[in-house]
């Protein structure tokens, strides 16, 4: 019965603007930065070709792993700090706040997300200084100065700003929506506390735990404002080292070299921690 | 009592929580009206020195200019892909319907440097880069599935049956389209505009790679921090604070209230 099918202009209407935007300006631009990875500069001039002498340059070469690991420590250690210090303050939202109240702090936590980061990072650069906001305050109760800026601090600090008010929202989000009446039963039955934490809330709330952090990683992983500004770049991240090689060294294969690292790198960790964050639990059936 | 000490301490911690998040922001807000150079405590007398010397900076006012035109074309162009993929995701269940989500929802993941050198590598090559267009549609791929989301979540509290029914009474689809399904999203479609257009406001890292000699005010502000310390950049983060959230409150009450109020 089915005849030769007719094309449903209007479905299409919806359907294929997107597609052919995306391809042009989006999976374009990815691949022709895979396919550059692969051309030769000569005399500060782009060619096409198809050589892997860039991706020799730079995996061959010292400083890019240096920078490999670090950005993945910092990266990771700033999504670890994020996420640590924001528990206390997600879960006393989550539990002890009224709905109200949790509503209000989630939405004055969004308002950051809207506000200049490089507006913001520059606020902390004046606030860290070595005769800043910070260091004037702690010398009136005999402390300091401190060298914060230009260090693994001042770089952690950017993250953080980045970083924690996702933190925060994921956390709370995701514990506001653990059921109630298994902690009660919990604390009933004489969990204690801190047990209660550990067994209850924690697995139940563990796929938005490993969301959240994988976000604080990404973000952090990314970000080159915050090694650059704040920790001085002494130890360049990845972001940077690619900002440096397109923008003074004219030299985009190796960037692209490093940028395609880079997404590799997130797509594992991504995919690892989706795949943590989806496990049945032990025991369970399906 | 353990209790209440408890309640107390959490109490201080998630002010010590909002105090980190919110210091940057008022700071810089002090600091564009402190006369000081370097500023530090004790602050120095109230001043709006940095908000006349933005005010009379032509390429100020080239920039203002510049980021109005690229948020407001990047809004509309955002809105408009993600209100046809969005109704797409809503209508039609199709083979390969996962990739071609995908495809829209990708881009925020990808960090915004990488987004950067793709984009300045394949605009050029395709002879589209250093113009402030460049930079629109760059940010139409970045911001369109924010819009996508708004508008999904709207479409998501229609009564599929709506459609239908205007299709039972003669409409055809697009009748159905115009007096049904576009005065329903309406005010998720403007709420769309207003937070695309505040991403896009903000946005500096591929704005700076692809746009040439074209500079956006976040661009302006960057070059600004490259060099010493200026105090204009609070000025002018402060103005940009102020755009950017009018659109986000401007969003939030057209879309965001009406929703808990559907709900509720």
């Amino acid at each position: 019965m089915s005849g030769p099918r007719k094309i449903d202009i209007y479905a299409l209407t919806w359907r294929l603007p997107i597609i052919l935007w995306q391809l042009v300006f989006f999976i374009g631009p990815v691949l022709f930065m895979v396919a550059i990875s692969f051309f030769v500069v000569k005399n500060y001039r782009m060619t096409e070709a198809f050589e892997f002498v860039n991706w020799q340059r730079m995996l061959t070469r010292g400083f890019f792993w240096d920078s490999y690991w670090y950005t993945l420590f910092i990266a990771s250690l700033s999504a670890t700090i994020a996420m640590l210090v924001a528990f206390p303050a997600a879960w006393a939202l989550a539990f002890r706040a009224s709905d109200n109240l949790r509503r209000w702090a989630v939405f004055l936590l969004i308002i950051p997300f809207f506000t200049s980061y490089l507006v913001r990072t520059f606020s902390w650069y004046v606030i860290l200084a070595e005769s800043g906001v910070l260091n004037a305050m702690l010398g009136y109760i005999g402390l300091g100065p401190f060298r914060m800026l230009n260090s693994h601090f001042g770089t952690i600090i950017g993250y953080l700003t980045l970083t924690l008010p996702l933190a925060v929202i994921l956390q709370t989000v995701t514990m506001a929506n653990v059921d109630k009446t298994l902690i009660e039963a919990a604390r009933n039955l004489g969990c204690k506390p801190f047990a209660t934490i550990w067994r209850i809330v924690l697995p139940l709330s563990k796929t938005g735990f490993i969301v959240a952090a994988l976000f604080c990683f990404i973000l952090a992983f990314g970000d080159f404002v915050a090694p650059f500004y704040l920790g001085g770049s002494q130890e360049p991240t990845l972001p940077i080292l690619i900002l440096d090689t397109t923008k003074s060294g004219q030299q985009w294969p190796r960037a692209a070299v490093v940028a395609i690292m880079m997404m590799v790198t997130l797509f594992t960790v991504a995919f690892t921690a989706i795949a943590l964050a989806y496990r049945k639990p032990k025991g369970s059936k399906g | 009592m353990t209790g209440r000490w408890l309640n107390i301490a959490l109490a201080v911690y998630v002010g010590l929580i909002f105090t980190f998040v919110f210091a940057p922001i008022i700071f810089s807000l002090i600091f564009s009206f402190n006369s000081q150079r370097f500023p530090t405590i004790p602050l120095g007398e109230f001043s709006t020195e940095w908000y006349v010397k933005i005010f009379n900076d032509p390429d100020v006012w080239t920039a203002v200019r510049n980021s109005l035109i690229v948020s407001s074309s990047t809004a509309v162009l955002a809105t408009v892909l993600g209100f046809c993929t969005a109704y797409t995701d809503f209508r039609y269940n199709f083979r390969f319907k996962g990739p071609y989500l995908a495809l829209i929802l990708l881009p925020p993941t990808i960090p915004l440097i990488i987004m950067a050198l793709a984009m300045l590598a394949w605009l050029s090559r395709i002879g589209m880069s250093g113009q402030l267009w460049s930079i629109i549609l760059a940010h139409s791929v970045m911001t369109a599935p924010f819009a996508m989301a708004i508008i999904r979540l709207r479409l998501h509290q229609m009564d599929p049956d709506l459609e239908a029914a205007a299709w039972n009474l003669g409409g055809n689809e697009w009748q159905a389209m115009r007096h049904v399904i576009v005065p329903f999203c309406a005010p998720a479609i403007v709420s769309a505009l207003c937070l695309t257009a505040a991403v896009s406001f903000d946005e500096f890292a591929v704005a700076w790679f692809v746009s040439g000699l074209n500079k956006t005010v976040p661009i302006v502000i960057l070059e600004i921090v490259q060099g010493n310390i200026d105090p204009t950049v609070n000025a002018i983060g402060t103005f940009v604070f102020l755009t950017s959230m009018s659109l986000v409150i401007l969003a939030q009450l057209l879309f965001i209230s009406r929703q808990i109020k559907s709900h509720s």
